[in-house]
């Protein structure tokens, strides 16, 4: 089945979402099956949020297929800087978002697949949509040693992980969603769920690290396009609904009302950043300054992404007391953001005596601090 | 399609609930179908103690990873109360009542049992206790409503008490823009939405239908006539405004700003503004902004100024001096490091370009295009930030012709350049001609500079720009 994007499908969404009455006459009966036309990460997951909200998943369940351009997605209770290398990140322009379900933390690129099951809180059932998952690739490749483990992960081979799964209840509807790897980068992918960051102590949900592989390397002929078609023909088959697959354009408000607010609220800082639990840094800076190195403890306390506490021990006199006491009341309150840093450190600066001596002393240490960050 | 006639309710299942509703009558005496209402809730209510329901799979305990609300809290029916989180899933508990929260039973982080209290909440006395079941809520049916609007798969959030409202007032909530969280339609929303019928209904105010006097000649039509007759009296309702005060700390890069701001207060400014006719320099960046991105940059008309500048400085270096703490000497800066303004999301920032005596005015626009995208990716480093010596600000590009710039310290001198204006002047033949005019103000510290210095440095600064060709005598 050939996937292109068509309004005359976007349209009939319309009248699927809105109208039973069409929605009968037409075969998206009992469950319905909608691939998303855009790669944004933060679009996916608000259309996600809207299913969840807006629709009513009693009469109809519904299987939503996507896929994103590189970025890392973090669980709802996770710790960015304890998940991956941020700085990598940033340097690589790969997004970073964090999603509503709970669970650990996974690179995404356009090898690989995601897969969304909307069903009520009464049908919740994860272990029954894997099933369904691993059904329909043995169906496309059925030398594959695949199997479903009690942490509802997907291994390939007993050993590589292929699959991980996370799931969002609330109110009366609940999505579990999975993601399935086809052909990802597995270089990026490990380099940036490596944190570099040390010292750090908190009760966010730790990810538990598992080697993976891709199917593309089992079976060169599989691609992510089959694999979305063959997992949306068992779903159809097992809701005895037609193979169709509605597409939808998360950018649509007339569509999906709300969208656009969703999605912006998905790219806030105080969302991806600001709700992260409460942890601390602890850690030693080592400064190299004119021909020594200097052993700094750092101490901070990082609440809603804001430094609540900050201590810095610095050698006595290495800056004036004054000048110490006014970065330090400066950083607190502050985003635990490198950026936030720099630019208040280099704006303090302009009220600090003209030394280059003291200068360049007040640059190497927030230089150093910014490394936490 | 089967036309229900059903009486005007909501169809709420398994809820048993009574409500307090006091009618305004004052508020009936206007013609039109509208009701004021206010409900009176009696403060001492019963405590229930809200359990934590059963979240599927088998699942016995969860662990409570963040509270939405705290002790002393109101809280309405479907709003949020915390996220629990359960082997990869994350679920977020609702309230299944209207009422205070008197009691959180666990802090973050601690395990939560299925079927144990989770918060106590206080409900008012008058209203009752929602049944346990799950509520689905179906949007209020009137007799004009067709079976399609009834079953949208659209869920529409609202507590009792705003149903109620709704169903008194022929409402229907699927047509009212929720405001609240999860778009929850609020009470203020329906009177919002009261409010713009009305208004839609109503004829316009008195003083349009006014209609002037007409010459005798021309007919005049009869309806405007009777329209002024019926001038109607303007209905007066009070105005319902839900909007609170927000207090937040002034934390971060903001606090540094207050401190750089309140120490360029200190500094006794004097400012000069003057009018440049950039007309040949338009022209000129026309013709050059094509080479510039055949080389991959792009040109705009900053180079020009912060070049003009640097060679106006070489002239007057007092303007690229500082100022020590104690006003006791001053430092002539070899270095101009000219710092161009930038509005970024967290406010102003000011990078500034390196050794601009140095550089070509193609130099230069290619610098500013890599402080420009590391800006907007919010990755500017330290030195880009830091060392500068004059500051040039744009504001035209948002806006204005006049401005007050303050100092940066440890500067001595700032301009700020608003629009470019297509204005008609005069030329040497007495002529009108399109000119492209552009405002300039500086402003600098009268303790070492005086007003003749600033003005000679900006007749020469607006010399070289009004006739760029005049800067090749000079540049090295």
């Amino acid at each position: 089945m050939v996937l292109q994007p068509s309004l005359k499908n976007c349209l009939r969404l319309s009248c699927v979402l809105r109208s039973p009455k069409a929605g009968f006459r037409s075969t998206a009966r009992g469950a319905l099956i909608i691939q998303s036309v855009s790669n944004d990460v933060y679009q996916n997951l608000a259309v996600e949020d809207w299913i969840h909200d807006h629709m009513d998943l009693e009469k109809r369940q519904v299987l939503f297929l996507w896929r994103n351009s590189p970025a890392v997605v973090i669980g709802r209770h996770q710790n960015p800087w304890q998940e991956c290398n941020l700085r990598l990140l940033r340097q690589k322009n790969i997004k970073l978002a964090r999603r509503r379900s709970g669970g650990g933390t996974v690179y995404h690129d356009l090898g690989n697949i995601n897969l969304t099951f909307f069903t009520t809180r009464k049908k919740y059932e994860r272990m029954e949509n894997l099933k369904l998952v691993v059904k329909a690739l043995k169906a496309l490749s059925p030398q594959l040693d695949i199997h479903v483990t009690d942490r509802y992960d997907i291994l390939l081979d007993r050993h590589y992980k292929i699959s991980g799964t996370a799931a969002k209840l609330g109110g009366t509807s609940a999505y579990h969603h999975c993601t399935l790897l086809c052909n990802a980068d597995k270089f990026v992918l490990s380099s940036v769920l490596k944190s570099p960051y040390k010292g750090l102590k908190s009760n966010a949900t730790p990810s538990v690290p598992a080697s993976v592989k891709n199917l593309f390397e089992e079976d060169p002929s599989l691609t992510s396009e089959m694999l979305l078609d063959a997992i949306a023909k068992e779903y159809a088959t097992q809701h005895q609904i037609d193979h169709h697959i509605t597409l939808i354009n998360p950018a649509d408000e007339t569509l999906l009302p709300g969208i656009i607010n969703k999605t912006k609220e998905l790219q806030t800082w105080e969302w991806v950043y600001g709700k992260t639990p409460k942890f601390s840094v602890s850690t030693c800076l080592n400064m190299a300054y004119k021909d020594s190195v200097l052993d700094v403890k750092v101490n901070m306390d990082v609440k809603y992404g804001r430094i609540e506490v900050c201590n810095i021990d610095l050698p006595e006199q290495w800056l004036p007391p004054a000048l110490y006491s006014e970065l330090v009341k400066s950083l607190t309150g502050s985003k635990f953001c490198p950026n936030e840093t720099t630019t208040l450190a280099t704006t303090l600066l302009r009220v600090c005596p003209q030394d280059d001596e003291l200068h360049s002393r007040w640059n190497l240490l927030c230089e150093n601090m910014r490394m936490l960050m | 399609v089967c036309i229900h006639r059903v009486r005007s309710c909501s169809s709420i299942r398994v809820i048993k609930s009574k409500y307090v509703c006091v009618f305004d009558k004052s508020a009936l005496k206007f013609s039109h179908q509208q009701r004021l209402f206010r409900t009176s809730a009696v403060s001492c209510g019963q405590i229930v103690q809200f359990k934590l329901s059963d979240i599927g799979e088998g699942i016995t305990e969860v662990t409570v990873k963040e509270w939405y609300i705290k002790e002393g809290d109101s809280v309405s029916q479907f709003d949020s109360i915390c996220e629990v989180q359960s082997d990869k899933a994350s679920v977020t508990i609702t309230s299944r009542y209207d009422g205070v929260i008197r009691k959180l039973h666990y802090s973050i982080d601690d395990i939560a049992f299925v079927g144990k209290p989770l918060v106590d909440i206080e409900i008012d006395a008058s209203k009752g206790v929602a049944s346990e079941e799950d509520v689905v809520e179906t949007p209020p049916m009137s007799h004009e409503e067709h079976t399609h609007q009834e079953i949208k798969g659209h869920k529409t959030l609202a507590t009792p008490a705003v149903r109620r409202l709704a169903m008194e007032n022929n409402i229907k909530l699927s047509e009212v823009v929720g405001t609240g969280k999860d778009n929850r339609i609020l009470k203020e929303d329906i009177l919002n939405y009261l409010a713009k019928q009305t208004g839609a209904i109503l004829p316009p105010s008195p003083k349009a239908e006014i209609v002037p006097p007409l010459p005798k000649s021309v007919t005049v039509p009869a309806a405007p006539k009777d329209k002024a007759r019926q001038i109607p009296v303007p209905v007066s309702r009070p105005i319902v405004f839900s909007g609170k005060d927000k207090t937040e700390p002034v934390t971060g890069f903001q606090k540094a700003m207050v401190k750089t701001m309140s120490a360029a207060l200190k500094i006794p400014h004097f400012g000069y503004c003057d009018e440049i006719d950039l007309t040949q320099l338009v022209q000129l960046r026309e013709e050059l902004k094509p080479l510039a991105e055949i080389r991959g940059v792009k040109l705009s008309f900053m180079p020009f100024f912060i070049k003009a500048a640097s060679l106006g400085l070489l002239q007057y270096p007092i303007l690229n001096a500082s100022l020590d703490e104690n006003c006791q000497n001053v430092t002539y800066k070899a270095s101009h490091n000219i710092g161009v303004a930038m509005d970024t999301e967290q406010g102003l920032i000011v990078p500034n370009v390196k050794n601009v005596q140095i550089c070509s005015v193609f130099d230069i626009a290619s610098e500013l295009n890599r402080l420009q995208s590391l800006g907007s990716a919010g990755q500017l480093g330290t030195s880009d930030l830091t060392g500068g010596t004059f500051t040039l600000s744009n504001i035209g590009t948002i806006g204005g012709t006049y401005a007050k710039p303050v100092i940066l310290p440890p500067e001595v001198a700032i301009g700020a350049l608003g629009k470019i204006q297509v204005v008609p002047r005069f030329n040497g033949k007495g002529e009108v001609f399109k000119a492209q005019i552009m405002n300039v103000s500086w402003s600098a510290d009268h303790r070492i500079i005086d007003g003749a210095t600033m003005a000679r440095f900006s007749n020469l600064w607006k010399s070289y720009v009004e006739n760029p060709a005049s800067m090749l005598l000079d540049l090295k």
